[in-house]
């Protein structure tokens, strides 16, 4: 297909080098320097998609951010992604895209039947139409409206793409490259100030691409390219363009979206797709522009009516033209703007302008070039299903209330705009409030709340001189206060034409007997008529009627729909559009791919994976890892065709008859020195810690203030005033703040320094009754013998020539020690230990044995220390000293904590010594009861008792304390499961706790 | 994200701090006799204030002080930082 609607010449793209891409099948070519929607134009495509509610024809309506309608699906290298906005997306070799949002297809859609059934679908129409019955809901709405009315499909394969973030600091960042941000870049660069300088589009500029303007000697765009060289060589600039800063956020930190590899057909090695930049920056000035506004009026919706500036942009940066015959229907000069473009390219535009006798400069230009003007002309409706065909157009009244008769004109597109409305997204975000500017009929920042300023056209200022005196010096200014440097930049002589004011029309009435469809929102098809509706309906808040109607929402978040939608509001409320307010501007300002809000921390860095010093041979002895919190640990070491249960249950039994060994390394470690360490732990723990000889360990609890227990361990006396502290794995760093907020806060006087020292030590828990032997081959100068180490006992060794530290400690129940050295010798310990364990048949064992090992002790875990169990409950009541106070004691005598029938922990026994136990769930006195079943306790820990060869858990019972005995049921309705149980003590094994002490 | 002054480190990201709640209410004494009602005023009750409150901040990431914060809950504006044995003024 030719580029039929391509100029000779002119734009900024390379004709050089011709690009061929597909849209919806077919093939195209476009240059370099397209993008897809200027690249579709030039081939005269103008049917790029359906509408989201009614399913009509949707074309182009602007070129860039603003646009409402051109979002299709992209294919790149093999990927696809939804919602790309065909005018944002840069053309590349191969580049492939379809219509959204139609189904079956563009050109034949059976969506448009709501079209003809809209009296189903006006506001609310999710609400009402969807609600009854129930049942299809599921079945027959959701499905429906999710294929009939989704922007795209997301992709469900791994992003293979790469996305980064970066954390920045500057003292200017400037958001928008047209004159008011290259002044302000240019000025406080010169002044030495950290300045970074972002830009949407591929190319900085803004409107001096297409404006018609001289800046000193040189045109607009040879002005805007001459600054941007120079900023380019200083090193205190960071120039990006394609990036977009799309949030505001406390302390003025803003975040930007840089789209590095978008416009390429492929990544390049080790580049990111796209970079996501969070900047705290010292000054934010605030450059965004203007969006032009449209002019509502019947179907203006078709393909072909567009904003003015949009088609300027297309002929003056893309040499494309927009339509052969075009109608201009603007209330104020920029129209006659791009009708003066068309006229130069040799196309004969029509301009209707809602003025009467309007008179300026740019006006006597069209005039002198015999460009036809009706005046106090509107376009009441336009023509053509699928393409603009001609439009009806007719005289209007000085006060804009009557239509005189409709004539209709062929035209092949309408230029519309409806002046210009500041982009004030950003510095709403910010907190700015926002006030009402009557010239401009529009909405402009108010009064900073941080350290922001708009300068422009985002300001509301829109001749070019102003604008540049404005921003060269507040530029100067804002960066002068920070470098204390001052380098003024003489201001250049600037040449534009003068315009007149425009006429505050915006909304062409309907002609008698007529019901077109006008238009307010173009994403989201809310017309004139819904917005009516929701207000005749009891809608009265803007923020209400934003959500019955969905005027402003999904990606446009109001940027050509807002203001109109204001102006209908205020008109049928007879108020003024100030005292209807405005709805919120949320970020982002453009849609932001989920990739780059993600940036690295996608699967295995989405957490530090933490190892410890034995993985290694963990992993070559056919380990099977579980994540423990953030460490990887082993649960179980297969052996053949072992399966979880299998392996664990021979772990754990070879623990009981013989010995075995465990890393124990993800254990919290807290070293604690000074002389005060002993009251500190005196108060920390429930129990005593005064009398704790050196060379002793003593197993604590610890509650938090409000009684409920915060974490157990072991802590041990090394010398005088030097304790090592034990945590669980999950609670360490919780502990150690704890501790902290206690030394530093409450207790300053207590003379004690706290440290995690987790990482510094390697552990292993040599368990089983052949323990001693294996201790006596590690240590064999050392005395381990039950008087030379009793249980609760400490003392160092040499282990092969390492220092080691040896606590008689037991989670097991078993004969037990936990061997520590520095982590850098962990896997030499763990080596020797194995080595002279082989005689006495020792195996490694994982979580999973260990676990089996301490659930039938009846020892509780983070399983019973969930957060919501006192001492009572996990019978640790004898550890609560009566004689002293301690952190969360006076709690501990509420009501319910001393409740008679308070909840106890207790051993759970199936009747058929069979069928093991969900963990998680609930135990009921009677599995028939009605529903909602009255539950008694829950199910905390299951395993396979390798002691009684039969299944085993803990549950923590209301009353638990008289319930032993007691015939019960589990219920699981996940599991689908009622299983008839006895409960019985938590002690399972070794009840008087003689094996520990042998 | 709120910028916060650290006294000991200066000006860092919030994703460096966790929050610790109302830095002005003070631990009873240990041992002393103390009413449910004040005891559960300790605990629990706390004011939920709009506006300008002084709070806890640990500075986790990077040295590891509780710190003091007064802050505006409404607009997040911080006035002043100081560190956990300077009193509030
Ligand atoms: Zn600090």
């Amino acid at each position: 297909m030719t580029q039929s609607f391509r100029l000779e010449s002119g734009g900024l793209i390379n004709r050089d080098k011709k690009i061929s891409f597909k849209f919806n099948g077919k093939n195209y070519y476009g240059y370099e320097g397209d993008t897809l929607a200027s690249a579709l134009i030039a081939n005269g495509v103008h049917l790029i998609g359906r509408s989201f509610k009614y399913h009509r024809p949707r074309g182009f309506f602007g070129a860039g951010v603003d646009e409402p309608y051109a979002i299709v699906q992209l294919y790149r290298n093999g990927e696809t992604e939804p919602n790309i906005k065909a005018t944002e997306q840069e053309l590349f070799e191969g580049l492939e895209a379809k219509s959204v949002n139609c189904w079956p297809s563009v050109n034949f859609d059976v969506g448009a039947i709501n079209n003809f059934l809209k009296i189903f679908l006006p506001a609310g129409f999710y609400y009402k139409t969807f609600m009854w019955p129930k049942s299809f809901w599921y079945k027959i709405y959701e499905p429906f409206i999710r294929r009939a009315a989704g922007l795209g499909t997301a992709s469900i394969k791994h992003d293979k793409e790469r996305y980064e973030h970066k954390y920045e600091y500057c003292d200017v960042l400037i958001t928008g490259s047209g004159p008011s941000g290259l002044a302000s870049a240019y000025s406080a660069a010169k002044n030495g100030a950290k300045v970074i300088l972002a830009e949407d589009k591929s190319r900085f500029g803004g409107t001096l691409l297409t404006s018609e303007v001289n800046i000193g000697n040189q045109s607009g765009k040879e002005w805007a390219d001459s600054i941007i060289s120079e900023l380019k060589e200083m090193p205190n600039v960071t120039l990006k363009n394609r990036s977009q800063v799309f949030g505001y956020y406390d302390h003025n930190m803003l975040v930007m979206s840089e789209r590095i590899s978008d416009h390429l057909p492929k990544t390049k090695k080790y580049h990111p797709k796209q970079r996501l930049w969070y900047i705290r920056a010292k000054e934010v000035l605030i450059s965004s522009g203007s969006i032009e506004r449209p002019i509502v009026f019947g179907n203006n919706d078709t393909p072909g009516v567009m904003l003015s500036s949009a088609a300027k942009e297309y002929m003056k940066v893309y040499g494309v033209l927009v339509g052969k015959k075009p109608l201009i229907f603007t209330n104020n000069d920029s129209g006659y703007e791009t009708a003066i473009e068309f006229k130069k390219n040799g196309v004969d535009p029509i301009i209707l302008d809602t003025r009467k006798e309007p008179q300026s400069e740019i006006i006597e230009e069209a005039k002198n070039m015999n460009i036809n003007i009706k005046n106090s002309y509107v376009v009441v409706a336009a023509q053509g299903y699928k393409k603009v065909k001609s439009a009806d157009i007719a005289k209007i009244s000085d006060d804009k209330e009557e239509l005189g008769s409709v004539e209709n004109i062929k035209c092949d597109c309408i230029c519309v705009s409806g002046f210009w409305t500041p982009t004030i997204h950003l510095a709403s975000q910010s907190g700015n409030k926002t006030k009402f500017n009557e010239e401009i009929d529009a909405f402009v920042p108010d009064i900073s709340k941080q350290n922001e300023k708009t300068l422009g056209a985002a300001n509301g200022i829109y001749t070019l001189e102003e604008t540049l005196k404005d921003s060269f010096e507040k530029g100067n200014l804002l960066s002068k206060k920070i470098t204390n440097n001052e380098n003024k930049v003489s201001f250049p002589n600037v040449v534009e034409k003068k315009s007149t004011v425009h006429d505050k029309f915006w909304c062409v009435p309907l002609p008698k007997g007529k019901n077109y469809k006008r238009f307010l929102d173009f994403q989201n098809d809310v017309a004139v008529s819904d917005i009516e509706i929701a207000l005749k309906e009891g809608y009265r808040s803007i923020e209400h009627v934003k959500r019955y109607t969905t005027l402003g929402m999904a990606t446009d978040q109001g940027k050509t729909s807002n203001l109109n939608g204001l102006q209908l509001v205020s008109k049928i409320e007879n108020k003024v559009v100030p005292a209807v307010g405005h709805t919120t501007f949320r970020p982002p300002y453009s849609p932001v791919s989920i990739g780059a809000i993600v940036g690295r921390e996608v699967g295995k860095h989405s957490k530090p994976t933490r190892k410890s010093p034995m993985h290694s041979w963990h992993e070559k002895n056919n380990a099977v890892f579980v994540d423990a919190g953030v460490w990887l640990r082993p649960r179980y070491y297969k052996r053949g065709d072992e399966n979880l249960f299998e392996a664990s249950k021979r772990e754990a039994k070879n623990v009981r008859t013989n010995v075995g060994v465990c890393d124990v390394t993800t254990l919290g470690k807290i070293d604690i020195k000074g002389p005060d360490a002993a009251e500190f732990l005196n108060r920390v723990y429930t129990n005593a810690w005064l009398k704790l000889p050196v060379g002793k360990a003593r197993y604590g609890v610890m509650l938090r203030e409000d009684g409920i227990v915060m974490d157990d361990g072991t802590t041990t006396r090394i010398s005088e005033n030097h304790y090592h502290m034990t945590t669980t794995t999950a609670q360490a760093a919780n502990v150690l703040s704890h501790l902290e907020y206690y030394l530093q806060l409450v207790w300053p006087e207590l003379n004690v320094n706290v440290v995690s020292t987790t990482e510094q030590w390697a552990g292993a828990a040599i368990a089983g009754p052949k323990s001693r032997e294996v201790l006596k081959k590690l240590f064999p100068n050392t005395d381990v013998t039950n008087e030379g180490l009793p249980f609760m006992g400490y003392m160092e060794g040499d282990l092969f020539g390492v220092k080691a530290k040896i606590f008689r400690i037991s989670f097991s129940g078993e004969l037990a020690y936990e061997v520590n050295v520095e982590s850098d010798y962990g896997y030499f310990m763990w080596e020797k230990i194995i080595e002279v364990g082989e005689e006495f048949g020792i195996q490694p064992y994982g979580t999973e044995a260990l676990s089996t090992l301490r659930i039938e002790m009846g020892h509780v875990a983070g399983s019973e220390l969930d957060g919501r169990t006192i001492p009572y409950d996990n019978s640790l009541e004898g550890l609560l000293s009566k004689k002293k106070d301690f952190i969360g004691k006076r709690s501990l005598s509420r009501k319910a904590f001393a409740a008679e029938d308070r909840q106890k922990i207790v051993g759970v026994v199936p009747l058929d010594k069979k069928t093991s136990i969900p963990e998680g769930s609930h135990l009921v006195k009677d599995s028939n009861a009605p529903l909602p079943n009255p539950k008694l306790g829950y199910i905390s820990a299951s395993c396979w008792s390798v002691e009684h060869d039969n299944p085993f858990s803990l549950a923590i019972l209301k009353d638990g304390k008289n319930m032993i005995g007691e015939k019960l049921f589990v219920m699981s309705p996940l599991k689908n499961k009622v299983i008839p149980v006895e409960i019985v003590s938590s002690h399972y094994v070794d009840p008087k706790g003689e094996r520990v002490r042998s | 994200m709120l910028h916060i002054k650290c006294p000991h480190c200066g000006m860092r990201s919030q994703i460096e701090f966790s929050y610790g709640g109302d830095a002005t209410v003070k631990r009873p004494e240990l041992g002393k006799e103390i009413s449910d009602q004040d005891w559960d005023n300790f605990v629990y009750n706390r004011k939920s204030l709009r506006g300008k409150h002084w709070e806890l901040w640990q500075h986790l990431s990077g040295c590891r002080q509780w710190i003091k914060v007064q802050r505006d809950t409404a607009t997040h504006e911080i006035f002043k930082t100081l560190k956990a044995n300077e009193e509030i003024s």
